[in-house]
């Protein structure tokens, strides 16, 4: 996260929400979380993003690695129903604040 | 053994796995081997034994462990690089999405043996030398440049591998000292490979209208960009 100079801003990465965990109506599983990404409105859509990483990054008061920002890697498992919600596993399960927050999707691993 | 010039075909067809259609001495006949024993007087031909190479007498050793070790199976196996997309041809500007050039657009020379593309900015239009980078970082758009003048062929992996640290002896005033006070200096011939190659490379890109400055910008998703919509 820290970088040495003032560089670009670059994004390379699409914003996602962070819906929730899978669930059925009464009960939920934390391993999997739903993610919505922008600009995602169909199940073909999907099928790009299929297999790329993601990064929920957050902050916290204390620093690690010399740096306040932390993140929880993840990927892009399959597509959740027919609109664009993608369901997602992470390195270790999402922190039920997240819900709601923003998570990055990025382009790689690419295959174009 | 001489490689037959025919194939190997069984004149005894299986009715199933394990049976066959003809008797033995249905087959002896099929075969001709009546034919044989005739050409050479009642018998089968016989061939000496070739003379074995006299084998020198091996030491047997004292110790040999009390059980059998089992010796694992010989692993022949070699690894081939990874299969390049077909949208990365030598020339072809990629988009790199990770790591310190992040968003840099940059080209394409070679696939190295270990499988990851080696690209260069050129470092004079946008600051990233030669490089190894690996293909599922990197995006292949549709825009070449002609690298027909550049020889790429002095680049292998061994030529990135770390300079081997020379070891310092562990003395405990050295603990104290400094040790890596000497900043890890480019060595000048890789200042000058990096020179050959860009001279060519910017020569067939200043041919080109803009592709100077497009290489030199960075690639960055804005407002409303979709990447699985986008044609690069």
């Amino acid at each position: 996260m820290v970088k040495g100079r003032q560089g670009e801003r670059v994004r390379l990465y699409v914003r996602g929400t962070v819906l929730g965990y899978k669930r059925s109506k009464s009960n939920q599983y934390p391993s999997t979380s739903l993610i919505q990404i922008e600009g995602v409105n169909t199940k073909e859509e999907v099928t790009w993003y299929q297999g790329k990483r993601l990064a929920y990054v957050y902050k916290a008061k204390v620093k690690t690695n010399g740096s306040h920002y932390r993140c929880i890697w993840g990927k892009v498992s399959r597509p959740h129903g027919n609109s664009g919600v993608v369901r997602a596993k992470f390195k270790s399960n999402l922190p039920p604040k997240s819900m709601g927050d923003k998570v990055r999707v990025f382009m790689y691993p690419s295959n174009i | 053994m001489a490689p037959r010039k025919t194939p190997v075909v069984s004149r005894n067809p299986q009715l199933i796995r394990g049976v066959g259609k003809y008797s033995r001495s249905k087959m002896y006949h099929k075969r001709g081997l009546w034919a044989i024993k005739a050409k050479n007087g009642g018998v089968f031909p016989k061939h000496d034994p070739k003379p074995k190479a006299a084998s020198t007498a091996e030491k047997v050793s004292k110790f040999y462990p009390a059980d059998d070790i089992k010796v694992p199976l010989p692993n022949k196996r070699k690894a081939k690089p990874t299969k390049l997309r077909a949208s990365i041809t030598p020339g072809t500007v990629l988009i790199i999405l990770a790591g310190r050039f992040k968003g840099k657009r940059v080209v394409f020379l070679k696939q190295l043996t270990s499988g990851l593309l080696l690209v260069t900015g050129p470092f004079k239009v946008n600051g990233v030398p030669l490089r190894r980078v690996n293909q599922a970082y990197v995006i292949g758009t549709s825009t070449k440049v002609d690298i027909s003048g550049v020889n790429v062929d002095k680049f292998d992996d061994k030529y990135f591998a770390k300079a081997a640290e020379k070891k310092n002896k562990k003395g405990e005033g050295e603990f104290f000292e400094a040790d890596k006070e000497e900043k890890n200096e480019l060595p000048q011939d890789k200042k000058d490979d990096q020179k050959t190659v860009d001279a060519a490379l910017i020569k067939s890109i200043e041919a080109v209208p803009d592709l100077k400055s497009y290489l030199a910008a960075r690639f960055s998703l804005k407002a409303g960009m979709k990447p699985h919509e986008l044609v690069f």
